[in-house]
């Protein structure tokens, strides 16, 4: 076995060509803005890599810069259709999220979301009904529908432009406090409830090794605290446009402040947003998101939604302190039945489930939909959440867990 | 490159049987001396690479199973105090010297991230699970993986005399930090091929015909097709060849009653087994040429 492990040479740079090592730079770029991470380390070794040989096939140099750059399951999944576009020219069919965001400023579901965004809206909560007929042509002659449809939205939706920014400043403020005051709520609790303390015979004996062995200092042992992990699933459909802008607002201000917590986006599909959500920068978050929000506007399929949740992502992302947060209407567009398999085994897993109903505070309001009659019997807290008071009378609750 | 070749030619000589990337990945673990993080589903063999790295190296396997909780103690050193407590005894009256000496080689217990560090010849380094330990392990491994040095308070530092070679393991229970991953090589282990599973079986279980393990292979890849609750990995598949060649079947056509009976080698749930009920396992093996 030729062991060759030459610590990468920096002097084998001056083989790399300058216009290949600009090629490099420009590779590395289009990875960054497709959501790798990548520090100046694994650029210098990529050039070592490419001066030794391995730029000869590139089907060798794709296997080597995709074990080099992947950090992650997502990012090992893309990394063959960007690599063949970028050094081979072939066309992306994977959707990758192009740089810079559109203008989506005449979108139509975007202006519903603007409307919506109003205090006492009295926009109809879309439904599901696939008709096309209430939908309003769209003003940039794209075509798209207004409200829920099966057929699924790709429009890149704009959340910067959901309401004023004044609004969204305020809101996202007044979440990010409640959030604050969950986390500290929950801490300090926490702390004066559990007083495990054991022994820790080991460490004592070592401490006091000096003493002879005589145990004169104790070292004693306190149970670790688990923080409380909030998931929070945010139905981004069209039926909830006119919520999704506070809610997203929320989301981040729940992640910054706390220190476990995960949120994921669905509508038609599940994506998973925190890191997107985690950018310090307010609008810049919501500017990512748009970027993952594709397909908002489209109809809601919970149950499938939840189901890709179980499978792939509730191993890693719930523990024994997990509160499931649901913010929806509960209109399934897809199967009900599926909805309420994949809340029975959600349930199983958490520690409590939270739905959150922003319909739920209307005059009138029965849960009537499928869906939401599917999911009742396994949800612990069922609250409305149309307003920010509503949101503060949970903390109560959270507190408690 | 030739040295991809010739590792994924030791890798099958040693009995693991690697695709051409995961050769990529090991020739570039070695040039460019990063750990190589595994991910993947459970059962697909990723800690079988680093048994499979070791034996081809011809070196040392030290393996480190995380759990929550680990901590340095039992990660890397402690005191063997017992001893240290005897001698303490033993020399009594003789206080100036005896710290010197309870506080040498003598009485250190290595744990597996110490002794990995301290073998002339690289040990291959597995560290198994690391998404089981806590974030401040994590944190911690980071600072040995990029230093290979090691601070004991009482003894100083302890340098490398030789870089292992280290292979961590996630199956994806917790998220790992960037800087972790950033640090690392990533190579995504998924289910093999239908051809490649049966070249497994084959290297593995002494007795599986090239007929059947191409038969279990393909059987298998269909029942990883279904919804299932657990889809079986490839310790699985190999427990259900061995027990298939065990029962001595030829060919699963033959013996269709005894596929079913011990598809439960597979079958690892209530719900599963419910579901891939006597007609659905004869129709898989039906589809099974």
């Amino acid at each position: 076995m030729s062991c060759c492990g030459a610590t990468p040479d920096f002097e084998g740079m001056d083989e790399v060509s300058r216009l290949v090592s600009g090629k490099l730079a420009a590779f590395l770029r289009t990875l960054r803005d497709n959501g790798f991470a990548i520090g100046l380390a694994e650029g210098q070794d990529a050039a070592s890599l490419m001066a030794s040989g391995y730029a000869a096939k590139p089907g060798l140099l794709r296997s080597a810069f995709k074990h080099l750059f992947s950090a992650r399951r997502s990012d090992w999944q893309k990394f063959d259709g960007l690599f063949d576009a970028f050094w081979l020219g072939k066309r992306v069919r994977s959707r990758s999220l192009a740089m810079g965001s559109t203008k989506a400023a005449n979108n139509p579901s975007l202006k519903s979301m603007q409307d919506g965004a109003q205090p006492g809206g009295s926009q109809s909560a879309g439904d599901q009904v696939p008709s096309s007929e209430d939908a309003p042509s769209s003003r940039g002659g794209e075509g798209r529908m207004e409200g829920a449809s099966r057929a699924e939205n790709l429009a890149e939706v704009d959340f910067r432009k959901l309401a004023d920014p004044a609004r969204i400043a305020q809101a996202h403020e007044a979440a990010a406090q409640l959030a604050r005051i969950m986390r500290t709520r929950l801490t300090r609790r926490d702390l004066a409830r559990r007083r495990g303390y054991r022994l820790d015979l080991r460490r004592t004996i070592h401490r006091n090794i000096s003493h002879g062995g005589v145990p004169i200092s104790l070292v004693k042992r306190q149970r670790k605290e688990k923080p409380l992990r909030l998931i929070v699933l945010l139905d981004a459909s069209g039926s909830m446009s006119m919520y999704t802008s506070v809610f997203l607002s929320f989301i981040h201000g729940v992640l910054d402040e706390f220190r476990e917590a995960e949120a994921f986006l669905f509508h038609t599909r599940l994506a998973h947003v925190s890191g997107a959500m985690k950018e310090k920068d307010a609008a810049r978050a919501l500017d990512r998101l748009s970027l993952l929000a594709q397909g908002a506007g489209g109809g809601t399929k919970i149950g499938e939604s939840l189901q890709t949740f179980n499978r792939w992502h509730a191993a890693r992302v719930i523990h024994s302190r997990s509160v499931v947060m649901i913010v929806s209407d509960g209109y399934e567009t897809g199967d009900a039945a599926l909805l309420g398999r994949e809340m029975a085994a959600l349930a199983k897993r958490c520690r409590r489930i939270v739905w959150l109903n922003p319909m739920m505070a209307w005059e009138g309001y029965a849960p009537e939909a499928k869906g939401i009659k599917a999911a009742l019997p396994h949800i612990d807290l069922y609250a409305p959440a149309n307003t920010l008071k509503s949101l503060t009378a949970l903390e109560p609750y959270l507190a408690r867990l | 490159m030739k040295d991809r070749d010739e590792i994924a030619q030791a890798l099958a000589a040693s009995g693991y049987i690697a695709d051409s990337e995961l050769a990529t990945a090991i020739a570039l673990m070695q040039r460019l001396r990063r750990p190589l993080l595994l991910e993947g589903e459970a059962g697909v063999g990723k800690t079988e690479v680093a048994k499979a790295l070791a034996s081809v190296h011809a070196t040392e396997l030290i393996r480190l199973q995380c759990y929550e909780g680990l901590d340095q103690s039992s990660a890397l050193y402690e005191w063997n105090y017992q001893r240290q407590l005897l001698a303490i005894e033993a020399h009594r009256g003789h206080a100036d010297t005896i710290e010197d000496q309870i506080f040498s080689e003598k009485y250190l217990l290595e744990r597996p991230l110490l002794s990995a560090i301290r073998r002339g010849k690289p040990p291959v380094l597995l560290i198994d699970e690391i998404d089981r330990a806590d974030d401040e392990f994590e944190a911690f491994l980071l600072e040995l993986l990029s230093d290979f040095q090691v601070s004991i308070p009482e003894l100083g530092t302890i340098k490398a005399v030789s870089i292992p070679h280290v292979v961590l393991t996630s199956n994806g229970t917790r998220e790992l930090s960037d800087a972790l991953r950033r640090r690392c090589l990533y190579h995504y282990v998924d289910y093999p091929d239908v051809e490649r599973e049966a070249r497994i079986i084959m290297a593995r279980i002494n007795g599986a015909s090239a007929s059947l393990s191409l038969q279990i292979a393909r059987m298998v890849e269909c029942i990883r097709k279904e919804e299932l609750r657990k889809v079986p990995g490839v310790a699985e598949t190999l427990d259900w060849a061995a027990a298939l060649v065990g029962l001595d079947v030829r060919d699963l056509h033959e013996a269709p009653e005894t596929v079913h009976e011990t598809l439960m080698c597979l079958l690892k749930t209530q719900e599963d087994k419910v579901r891939i009920s006597r007609e659905v396992s004869e129709r898989i093996l039906g589809k099974v040429a």
